[in-house]
């Protein structure tokens, strides 16, 4: 098991294709933090997240555990929205292993910590079955097991449980909250889910719409767990958030309103 | 209630029927029709099936057929090999490197519209009026389109499955062997299966010159003799070969490949 490390976003902008994305984002995650990025498609939360992965060039310094970010890393695993990330051509078993291959670790033990991990998960039936095999919430445990094998200190999930129907979205959101306690990562989640954030969150970061997107505002969710969206507090967190989105919808609605009589 | 589902499975049972035996009922509608079309005229304008049916016995019970059938194969399985074999890394390498690409785009898009036949002449000045030059003849009639089928394949890779395998630890030649090339296995068998089809298409070409044996020289043969009824045999016989070729390929890619995503 590894501790979460701290992340420190310093006064960061991203450039993509000439479009400033994002500008002058500054923010502290602690180590062991579970912290929501919040805000409506398109703010630039997923660009945030991978900027972290280091997937992109960044003006201004991310660091992790204090060391500067220059490019992709095992110590920030990454849960993509999307399962097609993993190899359909390897078992359950077989993709979870691939991290610890590359680290070189033999055969007989990697088998072992496929299998602790996908028990972790919760996919101890399907070690041998193929992603394609699986329901979309498998492949999302899946993920999961695949990325969590590696140990990272961080892990930067985007939008993990966007593509699921409504009951298996709760029902990971439960897993997830079990998992992140087990093993005790700093965790990144980007969702435009309110009642998401607030169920699983220490912190919920909102931003603003972009170009130039920038954060808009942070809440702690001081709630107990396991958390229900019935208590008051959380109805509370859940109206000030949805104001706070609705007023970054309606800048773009009226934004595309004023666009029009020009056209 | 009773009633209507009997309707239905009846409904059901017919279409089977029709799946299965449609497509036989097409092939005697169309016999029947070359039939009737083939008493109107010569038999050399066109000769009849039965006539062509008796042809076929004729030069199976000389040997004919099997040698033909035998050296235009083993021309398109060299042919068609090598260029399935060469044509795949180098489509890999194009698709995953812009440089590279850019270099030789214009070549591809320049080769890939001259159809072989144009390059018969040139071969037999190259490569010599023997099998070099047929087999030559086919791997440039495949390449092409193996190179084209994998360039697309590799620049089809989700970039996020990409970005996944990098933060797992993998370098970019790990990445290449591991998350690239697997991940292009559906366009290899895409275009192995667009080769073949070039490679049949290109044989009676290739056999145009100088070929004692093959489908492709029977029926050039055909002509000098004034044997329409044994142009019609390798015509069918052509057809026949490449559906049973393009079907074990299927069969292979599905068989052994299904963990890849193909879908033939």
């Amino acid at each position: 098991m590894v501790a979460g490390a701290a992340i420190d976003l310093e006064n960061i902008s991203i450039t993509l294709g000439g479009q400033p994305i994002v500008s002058q984002v500054n923010l502290s995650i602690k180590a062991g933090e579970f912290v929501c990025l919040l805000g409506p498609s398109g703010c630039g939360k997923s660009t945030v997240l991978n900027a972290i992965a280091g997937f992109l060039p960044v003006d201004g310094a991310i660091r992790v555990g204090g060391t500067a970010v220059r490019g992709p890393g095992v110590d920030r695993g990454v849960v993509f929205q999307n399962s097609d990330v993993l190899f359909p051509w390897l078992t359950a078993s077989e993709n979870v292993e691939y991290g610890p291959t590359i680290k070189g670790v033999a055969k007989r033990e990697r088998a072992e910590l496929a299998r602790r991990y996908l028990e972790l998960v919760g996919l101890g039936n399907a070690i041998d079955k193929f992603p394609s095999e699986l329901s979309g919430g498998m492949r999302q445990r899946l993920q999961m097991a695949r990325v969590l094998v590696n140990e990272p200190s961080v892990v930067l999930m985007d939008e993990p449980f966007g593509a699921l129907d409504a009951q298996t979205r709760e029902v990971m959101q439960v897993e997830l909250d079990r998992i992140w306690r087990a093993t005790k990562p700093t965790i990144v989640f980007v969702t435009h889910d309110i009642g998401e954030s607030i169920l699983l969150a220490d912190r919920v970061v909102t931003m603003t719409t972009g170009p130039s997107a920038k954060i808009k505002a942070v809440h702690d969710v001081d709630l107990s767990h396991p958390r229900t969206m019935s208590d008051p507090q959380a109805l509370t967190l859940q109206s000030t958030l949805r104001n706070e989105i609705g007023e970054e919808v309606s800048k773009v609605l009226r934004q595309q309103g004023l666009k029009e009589p020009g056209l | 209630m009773t009633g209507k589902r009997r309707d239905t499975s009846g409904g059901s049972n017919s279409r089977t029927f029709l799946k299965t035996f449609s497509p036989i009922l097409s092939v005697l509608a169309g016999l029947a029709l070359w039939e009737a079309l083939s008493r109107q005229v010569l038999p050399l304008f066109l000769p009849s099936p039965l006539a062509t049916a008796r042809a076929a016995v004729e030069l199976w019970s000389d040997g004919t057929i099997v040698a033909a059938v035998a050296a235009s194969l083993r021309r398109i399985a060299i042919g068609w090999g090598l260029g399935v074999l060469l044509g795949i890394p180098l489509g890999i390498f194009m698709g995953s490197s812009v440089v590279v690409r850019r270099l030789l785009d214009p070549y591809i898009d320049f080769f890939r519209f001259i159809p072989p036949i144009a390059f018969v002449t040139l071969a037999i000045i190259w490569l010599g009026p023997g099998e070099a030059s047929k087999v030559g003849l086919i791997f440039y009639a495949t390449i092409f389109v193996v190179i084209v089928s994998m360039i697309a394949g590799v620049q089809a890779v989700n970039p996020a499955r990409i970005r996944a395998a990098a933060t797992l630890g993998a370098g970019r030649l790990r990445i290449l062997l591991t998350v690239v090339i697997p991940s292009t296995v559906p366009a290899m068998v895409t275009g192995a299966r667009l080769a073949m089809g070039n490679s049949f298409l290109t044989v009676v070409s290739a056999e145009i010159v100088a070929a004692q044996e093959g489908v492709g020289a029977l029926i050039w043969t055909a002509r000098n003799y004034g044997r329409t009824e044994w142009v019609f045999v390798g015509i069918i016989l052509l057809g026949l070969l490449g559906y049973l070729c393009d079907r074990l390929l299927r069969l292979c890619a599905t068989r052994f490949l299904k963990r890849y995503d193909v879908k033939t």
